[in-house]
């Protein structure tokens, strides 16, 4: 396989990734602000800007923070290069770039996804906002299902290792941002917003259902930190998908007979999230750890740029 | 305008009484299908189109930056009889072109013998002097020839234009065959028509035909200028079906003249290249300078005997419309034979009588650009505005030798679904010919372009053209 469409398949898997992820953070943070008193949302959305990362651009564009401009913003927005627009836009580009390497199942559904977001500039009131990110997951659900069918073979893993590594990232910016939420770990918890806050944070990775399946009891800070970072059966986990990340530069191996940095990385990865424990984690400062998983996952994204020379 | 007086391949001369012979089975299709189904056909079939994303992109539309070609699914149709008659013309044309590129590039017999005037071929802009002296593999020089056909009669056919750098379109046949054989599957039963689905199989093998000796399992590429060009559809379709990598030029480079492209494996030796750059994008270091589409130093590889590349540098010369002037000559010099396709009477305005002519009968005549292509800048006389004729007019006299003039012919007219009902269009029509080690390979099928504008002539699909897929019927046991 060329290096370039290798190139191209990983970016269609992190791009589409970043969309889907922007999906749910909007989607949640709706549900949040809706839920809280009028001054609520200001810092709702303020806080969502931040965990993409877009919270300086945001402010150079110089709107207001309301939700309809942060959702638009998030969403639409062609200068925000993070907005899932802009993030379909650029998978879509991808994707033709390495179109004999799609089945044309995956071809059309990121071309659906595109028809979508294509020629729309406002998002509407809160219900078409809602409706919008509906519409746009069920397209996401499709490309996964379409990416799913495919052969197991370099192409698929490639697009899979974007998503994976992207899903790494997104996951430790939202625990990130949210994290003075969960500390300190002494002090009385169970205020209503918190409560909210928790809940955003679960269903922004589609965890609501699974934090009670898995732990059976009231929301506890600590717990869904655990959920989310260490517990390998839920698959937005960075456990997860350090897990998986392993797995799949083996595939490649097996197939190009070769191992690289990438995989050592990878491997050490893996294994130092099995060995951590959540109290651990708390103890030594979670946002320090959180930048350091960070790092860890943008060296990992290098070393697999150079070792399949995407060039 | 020229409707009233042209040739209807489905009618004939019989005003829409009684179709031709042969033709009979697609009268009757035509006449039961009622407007509404034909109508819910068409939509499906353009439908189709955009969801599989076959576009093309126009140059200077920005807002249009991917639209699709209008298909029309009327057929056109071939008998095996016309279709044999052109064949045989197309394989004696192209056999033509090829002995012509070797000997312009190697003993040049036919400008010593003065059959045709050497400063048109040596002074030429598209003559690729670095490549003089230079055989590639075989001899064989244009691998791919996109052949442009018009009809004015039963057994009119005409040569427009010899594409023989990169012709593109042949995807289209391909996709057209596949849109009729989901949305029109009764006319398949109605008809015996010959299949166009081994074109992919038959150009891999003549890629693989001519691969430098060395290679054993020959490594080939398509090479594109990228997926904002308007025929990548086209190139990635190709690819996929041969099943060879699609590299665009930074995926490749060359090291001691043997070209190698970037792999998650690392290098891999590249044997043969099915470029779709023109000459002047594919290597900086010998054409243009700016471009950042080619491969530095594939020019030196090619010349080394490393690598062959499909078509190969300077065959513009044999489609270059200065030179289309004496392709009979040039057909008679290297077969011995008389020309069995047609020329178009070509005034080549660089001669003094030839412009006093064209000048004198603007009104009448097409004139072109000798270097340009895809219908720009060219004037139809009899339907062009005043003020254009007097622009040419002005152009002719300050430049002649830009220029050939030729008539305007009465191109066939097809039947074709229109925004009123189904009316007579006019059309063209492309056929590729392969040429490999082993002889020619002519897939029965070919792009039918159809001007979809009432009496327009120009069929170009940067010009608002349309396609249709075009049925060659199978020799009946009767001999049909």
């Amino acid at each position: 396989m060329l290096s370039r469409t290798a190139a191209n398949l990983y970016w269609i898997g992190r791009y589409m990734e970043r969309a889907e992820f922007a999906c749910r953070l909007i989607e949640a943070t709706i549900r949040l602000s809706a839920l809280g008193h009028p001054g609520d949302a200001e810092p709702a959305w303020r806080s969502a800007l931040s965990v993409v990362g877009a919270e300086d651009s945001f402010a150079a564009a110089g709107e207001g923070l309301t939700p309809f401009n942060a959702t638009r913003y998030l969403m639409l927005t062609e200068e925000n290069g993070g907005s899932i627009r802009s993030c379909i836009a650029a998978a879509r580009d991808n994707a033709r770039a390495a179109r004999t390497a799609l089945t044309v199942e995956v071809w059309q559904a990121i071309n659906r996804a595109w028809q979508v977001v294509r020629g729309r500039s406002s998002p509407g009131g809160v219900q078409n906002a809602l409706n919008l990110v509906e519409e746009l997951k069920a397209e996401m659900r499709g490309f996964e299902g379409a990416v799913g069918r495919m052969l197991r073979t370099e192409g698929f893993w490639f697009l899979r290792l974007g998503s994976v590594i992207e899903r790494s990232d997104n996951t430790a910016r939202l625990i990130d941002v949210k994290y003075y939420l969960l500390l300190p770990p002494g002090q009385v918890v169970g205020g209503t917003l918190d409560r909210d806050q928790w809940t955003t944070i679960l269903q922004t990775v589609a965890a609501r259902t699974a934090y009670r399946h898995l732990y059976q009891g009231p929301l506890q800070p600590w717990l869904v930190a655990e959920l989310l970072l260490l517990r390998r059966e839920m698959p937005r986990s960075l456990a997860a998908s350090a897990d998986t990340t392993v797995n799949l530069l083996s595939a490649l191996a097996g197939r190009t007979g070769r191992q690289g940095p990438a995989d050592r990385l990878a491997r050490k990865r893996s294994a130092r999230l099995e060995d951590t424990q959540i109290g651990a984690v708390l103890q030594s400062g979670l946002h320090e750890w959180l930048h350091d998983q960070i790092r860890d996952n943008a060296a990992l994204d290098e070393a697999i740029a150079r070792q399949f020379r995407f060039g | 305008m020229v409707a009233a007086g042209a040739f209807d391949e489905l009618w004939g001369a019989s005003r829409n009484r009684a179709p031709r012979a042969g033709f009979e089975a697609l009268a009757a299709w035509l006449r039961d299908l009622p407007p509404a189904e034909l109508d819910r056909r068409q939509q499906a079939a353009e439908a189709a189109f955009r969801s599989l994303g076959i576009t093309f992109a126009v140059y200077g539309d920005e807002q249009a930056a991917e639209r699709i070609i209008p298909f029309d699914i009327i057929p056109r149709i071939f008998t095996s009889g016309e279709w044999a008659a052109l064949a045989a013309g197309l394989e004696q044309r192209v056999r033509a072109i090829n002995a012509f590129l070797d000997d312009v590039y190697g003993e040049r017999r036919i400008l010593a013998d003065g059959a045709i005037p050497a400063d048109i071929v040596l002074g030429n802009a598209q003559y690729c002097a670095p490549c003089a002296g230079m055989r590639p593999p075989h001899g064989i020089h244009a691998h791919i020839c996109g052949i442009d056909m018009v009809r004015t009669g039963p057994d009119d056919f005409w040569v427009l234009e010899d594409n023989a750098r990169t012709p593109s379109g042949v995807s289209y046949m391909l996709e057209n065959r596949e849109a009729m054989l989901r949305l029109c599957p009764e006319l398949f039963e109605l008809l015996d028509v010959e299949p166009v689905d081994s074109y992919p199989e038959l150009l891999r093998d003549t890629l693989h035909s001519v691969a430098p000796a060395r290679a054993k399992g020959a490594v080939c590429v398509l090479l594109t200028p990228g997926h904002h060009n308007s025929a990548y559809y086209e190139h990635s379709f190709l690819a996929d079906n041969m099943g060879i990598e699609l590299v665009e030029g930074s995926d490749l480079e060359v090291d001691d003249d043997i070209v190698w492209m970037r792999t998650i494996d690392g290098p891999v030796r590249v044997d043969v290249i099915y470029r779709r750059i023109d000459d002047a994008f594919l290597d900086p270091l010998f054409f243009r300078p700016d471009s950042l589409l080619g491969v530095p130093g594939l020019l030196a590889a090619y010349l080394a005997g490393n690598v062959t590349l499909v078509n190969a540098p300077g065959t513009g010369i044999a489609d270059d419309k200065a030179i289309y002037s004496y392709m009979p000559e040039i057909v008679r010099y290297y077969t011995g034979e008389e020309p069995k396709l047609r020329n178009v009477e070509t005034w080549r305005c660089r001669e003094r009588d030839a412009l006093r002519y064209t000048l004198d009968h603007l009104e009448e005549l097409v004139v072109k650009p000798v270097d340009g292509s895809g219908g720009y800048g060219m004037l139809v006389g009899p339907t062009a505005p005043r003020a254009d004729l007097e622009r040419f007019r002005a152009m002719l006299k300050a430049e002649p030798h830009r220029y050939i003039a030729q008539p305007t012919l009465a191109l066939s007219t097809v039947p074709t679904f229109t925004e009123r009902g189904v009316a007579p269009r006019h059309v063209d029509f492309r056929p590729f010919v392969l040429t490999g080690a082993d002889g020619f390979r002519i897939v029965p099928g070919g792009l039918t372009r159809v001007a979809l504008r009432e009496g327009s002539l120009v069929v170009n699909s940067s010009q608002g053209g349309g396609t249709k897929d075009s049925f060659i019927l199978s020799p009946t046991p009767q001999g049909g």
